[in-house]
């Protein structure tokens, strides 16, 4: 009896904060609009969004490799930089155009991910999780320092050179730029490419089955290493993809920039339900405009961004720890 | 026989200690230590700081001082710098440092330099608190050779005036106390002077998305956008300003003298500064062909100013005659020095009263636009 009543008081209180929620953002943007015209909040969406694109293709990385070995990879944000200074040397010493560049980042990333998963994740794929997660941060900060010496990449910030001219176009007040339109064009290609790949074909069929169940997987014929070394290729050739379109839209690199990015395409993949793919890229778009629309309007935004951005990390959680589009699932990490 | 060769000997020994100990000028060796980045974002302020100081050294060794030098990475952060500081201290032994670049790097090291009775004088550090304790009491062991934060924020607020702007966007990171009173002062002199600052931002280092705060500069339709940072973040800034379609002129500090600085994004922009090699002054001239010919570029500000800092410092030792800083910080307030950053003279708070150089980008490089006096 008792227990009944509280149970139901709890239901109460979630739905009253999914409808104060909702008329808030609502509010809130009738609010923004009012205040400072459609123009300047057309501009922060589209601004936010194009930063959501990037942090969708490094979100899809984490989401994938977590859906098939339960390991959130934190050097996938490292990944993602490896792939921004391999088109920043593509492009400033051998003179090579934007799309040669990009694949070539793509191909490196990919290789590299390999390369850790065979080499960092694979031998502890029977050891208890938590010992593969802190090798992921090791694998994390390796990347970062090993990178940051001065025969590698060096410390430094390095100024990225555009390998395209800066176009920009004005649609009714709110600008658009070409890096705008390449940013938007390559992410969603890339993501519809990876939708096919994922539903469409025999590949994409032997990493669901394996994220489903290993063993059965196995018994089936699927080759289950192959198959989790593809996924780890696939999600860093997104995320070297990102890193190129990043450095271009915000042109300067150094060792430690995968950091922030990667944090927060993580939080992304979090908040559209981790191992869930739609969720990632909904979630990366989220963020995106969380990030920029913080800034724009709330008074000192630029010093609140990052608190704001994980504080949304700390309150999905409470209400909906499975994430926005997840399922409910008990999972120790 | 035997006796009176060994007389001999020992007396040879005596002579010839004595003699070299002569050659040192009665001073001994000095032992310096110089405290700069030499890796990170702004490495290559590090790189000018130390061969402009170097080279100030040679000079004096090849006229017969006797100098042992002590480098650190200081890396312009504030517990590298502490670490750095108490590392040639104790270990070292040093008596005098030459550093460090950034203001958030040498407050700490003045810290440690006052309690442990070592000299210091930075070249470049420009924030009031480096020679200044927060009670207001002067720091008896620092000195500065630059000018400071406020006086370089009122010559950005006066040029903004002179070229005509009535409203000015602030752009500064939070974390960086240079950055922020260069800010702050400008705001200051600028809304004194009557214009206006509609778009006052701050940002932190780690920030590269500055599509927002630029969606704002845009909307506020400014005439001039400060940007007092260092060269990166100018950079950047400059490249996302450009696709936001902004037209304000862009100003900023010392901190935009770098050869990575990228004018083309710049063109018509101006930035205060230490001093020009376009100056015609001797100093100037024979200093900037003596740097060429021994480093193959020409000296920025830093190093000049950390020529004439080290030259500052070794001035002061050789008026005291001794090797010991609580004699030498006296001599060195009262030095009357003629540097290639303009005639220095210490002021009670150990800060140079001196002039400053406004620099002008134009056709793609750097040109000396005009003299002002504080």
């Amino acid at each position: 009896m008792n227990n009944s009543f509280v149970k139901w008081l709890l239901r109460i209180i979630v739905w009253a904060i999914y409808i104060a929620l909702g008329i808030g953002i609502i509010v809130g943007i009738i609010l923004l609009v009012r205040l400072n015209g459609p123009v300047f909040f057309v501009q922060a969406v589209l601004d936010g969004i194009r930063l959501g694109f990037v942090y969708a293709l490094v979100a899809l990385g984490y989401t994938m490799v977590y859906g098939i070995v339960r390991l959130i990879n934190f050097a996938h944000g490292d990944v993602f930089m490896v792939g921004a200074f391999t088109s920043f040397f593509a492009i400033t010493q051998y003179k090579w155009g934007f799309v040669p560049a990009i694949l070539l980042s793509m191909i490196v990333c990919a290789f590299l991910n390999i390369v850790i998963e065979r080499v960092a994740y694979k031998p502890l794929r029977e050891a208890p999780r938590i010992a593969a997660l802190i090798t992921a941060v090791g694998v994390s900060f390796f990347l970062e320092y090993f990178t940051a010496l001065k025969w590698v990449f060096g410390a430094n910030f390095n100024t990225y050179i555009r390998p395209f001219e800066v176009v920009v176009w004005n649609i009714g007040g709110v600008l658009i730029s070409n890096i705008t339109i390449v940013i938007a064009a390559v992410a969603i290609s890339l993501l519809l490419g990876l939708q096919y790949v994922v539903y469409r074909t025999k590949i994409g069929k032997a990493m669901r089955a394996t994220a489903l169940d290993k063993p059965t997987a196995r018994l089936m014929g699927i080759n289950v290493d192959a198959t989790i070394s593809l996924t780890f290729a696939l999600g860093a050739t997104l995320a070297g993809a990102a890193g190129v379109l990043y450095a271009i839209a915000y042109p300067q690199i150094w060792t430690f920039m995968g950091i922030m990015p990667g944090l927060k395409a993580f939080v992304a993949a979090v908040l559209g339900g981790i191992g869930n793919i739609s969720g990632a890229f909904v979630g990366a778009l989220l963020m995106g405009s969380i990030d920029v629309l913080v800034v724009s309007f709330v008074p000192t935004g630029s010093r609140l961004r990052d608190l704001i951005v994980f504080l949304v990390l700390i309150v999905v959680f409470l209400i909906k720890p499975a994430g926005i589009f997840g399922t409910t699932e008990i999972e120790k990490v | 026989m035997k006796r009176q060769l060994w007389i001999l000997v020992v007396l040879m020994v005596v002579m010839s200690l004595v003699l070299s100990a002569c050659a040192g000028g009665g001073v001994g060796t000095i032992k310096i230590a110089i405290l700069v980045p030499l890796s990170g974002d702004v490495k290559t302020f590090g790189e000018s700081t130390m061969n402009g100081a170097m080279m100030a050294i040679e000079e004096a060794k090849a006229k017969g001082m006797k100098i042992e030098v002590v480098s650190g990475d200081s890396k312009c952060d504030a517990q590298e710098a502490a670490n750095a500081a108490n590392k040639v201290i104790s270990q070292d032994k040093v008596k005098y440092i030459i550093g460090e670049v950034c203001s958030s790097a040498s407050i700490p090291i003045s810290l440690i330099v006052n309690q442990n009775k070592v000299l210091q004088i930075s070249p470049t550090s420009t924030n009031p608190g480096v020679t200044v304790n927060e009670d207001g009491s002067v720091k008896p062991y620092t000195f500065r050779a630059c000018f400071l934060d406020p006086f370089q924020g009122e010559v950005g607020a006066s040029l903004a005036m002179e070229l005509g702007a009535k409203k000015a966007a602030v752009l500064f990171d939070v974390g960086n106390d240079y950055v922020k009173d260069l800010a702050t002062y400008f705001k200051a002199a600028f809304e004194k002077k009557g214009g206006q600052v509609p778009v006052y931002e701050a940002y932190t280092k780690d920030d590269t998305d500055f599509s927002a705060i630029l969606g704002k500069v845009a909307v506020a339709n400014v005439d001039v956008m400060y940007l007092p940072d260092y060269y990166p973040k100018v950079n950047l800034i400059a490249a996302q300003a450009k696709e936001k379609g902004i037209k304000a002129i862009m100003m900023g500090g010392d901190g935009w003298d770098s050869p990575e600085l990228k004018l083309d994004l710049l063109e018509g922009c101006y930035f205060s500064n230490h001093y020009s090699p376009d100056d015609p002054r001797p100093e100037v001239q024979n200093f900037v062909s003596a740097y060429k010919a021994k480093y193959g570029s020409v000296p920025d500000a830093l190093a000049t100013l950390a020529y004439d800092a080290a030259n500052i410092l070794l001035q002061s030792i050789k008026d005291a005659g001794k090797n010991d800083p609580t004699v030498v910080k006296d001599k060195m307030a009262a030095i009357q020095f003629k540097g290639v950053s303009g005639d220095i003279s210490f002021d009670k708070n150990h800060d140079p009263i001196k002039k400053a150089a406004i620099i002008k980008i134009q056709g793609g490089k750097t040109t000396f636009y005009k003299f002002v006096a504080p």
